[in-house]
């Protein structure tokens, strides 16, 4: 540990790329999750492999029976009424308030979606772009060695168990749990949505045959794409949390403006590896 | 009718309302006119940028096919001179090319079937998600407009079709590029049968790197325009005219 910053230390610490990037993607990522949730209530069971309709089976699915919604995975059903299936007086899969637009309308979502699929890749690429001339991704994403060994890892998960998030020189910087699942996102997330969207279009799958091979089959890069949005959806979740967690009102002004004032270190650290 | 209003009932109308207000600007015109660029761009990049526009959607073995092939849309056409077509087995039934052609052309089933043809095991995605994989037999619709002459005015061809839903004619489009790809078929065979009512009977188009909205079931005729704005909706299709889906459907 560094000798202890004032507490009243304000930091530059995020970029403005890094911060229209955020905001962009904010916006993108829910209007994908919206509008992909209502394509998906066209028809709301998901398979393995090329083919995959009504007749065959399927690992995941949401549906009702009259006013009782479930949702079944891998054969076991789970009750889901007033959630999924049925909630807020309509029979589908994902509700009114989730969806965009919020009545059945697939023409409208998917116009929606592909042109905000635009914006996430022209955005995505942008800043990996920039994270790569800027050596963002070595200076602030990617872990150093030392951050790499199980022990200081370990170590890291223990703190975010306890919710003793950094405090003073070291919350200048991300984490390694915060850099891991950053780089989740960046590197393995956004990239596996873009390419298992591009398996479903029938034209790519001419195109790019190496896709269905990629992904063994339309239906199967079908749920991926869905199990990979639930994952972001989750990160989403995780990440606001933890905004609320670190002090709201510091993490978005550093979002915002770009400074982030340092939480002062803590009297006595218990600092133990 | 009942005066009690629940807080949860309000809770619900009050968030329908907004949602009602929220979807007055996602589906409203203008805004669907400026998002739909996206599509656009999709098309052109996967016309233009990464496809060879010959290239071959995937084609499948027989042990890879659907156990069953579910039908959808119309299924089963009710108006009158379809029901007669299908009452005598399409005996009278004529498939017209015409438009700009230079000789428009009358072609009975036994013709169709006698013609050069193409079998292909491919894959039918809906635009709602499930896919298919099912055999087709049919005459390759680039044959059939270079017999019929067409004219270099042409940009789309047009296959009008028996059925109606909600009331209105089905018909859809494609363009050259896709009318002359080689998987572009009329099929009159599905999995070494006739095709069934269910799945189009006696013709349908098969359009391999597009969605199954494309793929016009009961097809009568043909017309080659030079452009679509003067039929129907303006807009190339059923589903484009009537419920915003887009006239190119490979994504």
């Amino acid at each position: 540990m560094s000798d202890a910053d004032p507490p009243a230390d304000l930091v530059y610490r995020t970029r403005l790329p890094v911060r229209l990037w955020h905001w962009t993607n904010a916006l993108t990522i829910f209007i994908m999750l919206m509008t992909g949730m209502m394509i998906f209530n066209a028809h709301p069971r998901l398979y393995w492999g090329a083919y995959g309709a009504n007749f065959d089976h399927a690992w995941l699915e949401i549906g009702n029976r009259g006013t009782h919604g479930y949702l079944t995975v891998l054969g076991v059903e789970v009750p889901t009424t007033g959630v999924l299936g049925y909630a807020m007086h309509t029979d589908e899969a994902f509700p009114p308030l989730v969806t965009l637009p919020g009545q059945y309308n697939v023409p409208v979502a998917r116009i929606w979606h592909f042109f905000f699929a635009w914006v996430l890749v022209i955005g995505w690429l942008g800043f990996a772009g920039y994270a790569l001339l800027s050596r963002h991704l070595w200076n602030d994403l990617l872990l150093k060695r030392e951050e790499l060994r199980p022990a200081s890892l370990w170590h890291d998960i223990k703190a975010h168990a306890r919710l003793h998030l950094p405090r003073g020189e070291a919350a200048r910087h991300y984490n390694p749990l915060q850099k891991l699942a950053y780089l989740g996102v960046l590197l393995i997330g956004l990239p596996l949505m873009v390419l298992s969207g591009l398996t479903m279009s029938p034209a790519m799958d001419a195109a790019w045959p190496w896709l269905l091979v990629l992904f063994d089959g339309r239906q199967s890069a079908r749920s991926v794409h869905f199990i990979v949005a639930a994952g972001l959806a989750l990160f989403i979740v995780v990440h606001l949390a933890m905004v609320v967690l670190a002090g709201p009102f510091n993490e978005l002004r550093s979002m915002i403006t770009g400074w982030y004032r340092l939480p002062p270190e803590r009297p006595t650290t218990e600092d133990r590896p | 009718m009942t005066a009690i209003v629940t807080r949860r009932s309000l809770l619900i109308g009050s968030g329908s309302l907004l949602l009602a207000g929220c979807d007055k600007l996602t589906t409203a015109p203008q805004t669907l006119d400026v998002l739909s660029l996206g599509e656009k761009a999709s098309r052109s990049a996967q016309r233009w940028l990464v496809a060879d526009r010959q290239a071959l959607a995937p084609e499948f073995t027989r042990a890879e096919m659907s156990p069953v092939f579910r039908v959808n849309g119309s299924t089963n056409p009710r108006d009158a001179g379809y029901v007669a077509h299908a009452a005598n087995g399409f005996a009278d039934w004529r498939l017209l090319i015409d438009g700009l052609v230079a000789t428009p052309m009358a072609l009975t089933l036994p013709q169709l079937r006698a013609a050069p043809s193409r079998t292909q095991i491919t894959r039918h995605d809906c635009v709602e998600g499930w896919s298919a994989i099912g055999q087709w037999t049919g005459v390759p619709l680039g044959l059939l407009l270079r017999r019929a002459g067409l004219s270099s005015n042409a940009r789309y061809i047009v296959f009008h079709c028996a059925d109606t839903l909600l009331g209105k004619p089905y018909y859809e489009s494609i363009d050259l590029v896709d009318a002359f790809h080689p998987q572009t078929i009329l099929a009159h065979s599905m999995n070494g049968a006739p095709l069934s009512i269910g799945h189009g009977a006696p013709l349908r188009l098969r359009v391999e790197r597009q969605l199954g909205y494309k793929q016009a079931k009961y097809v009568m005729r043909i017309e080659a325009v030079a452009s679509l704005a003067p039929l129907h909706g303006g807009k190339g299709g059923f589903w484009e005219d009537n419920h915003n889906y887009q006239w190119y459907a490979g994504i």
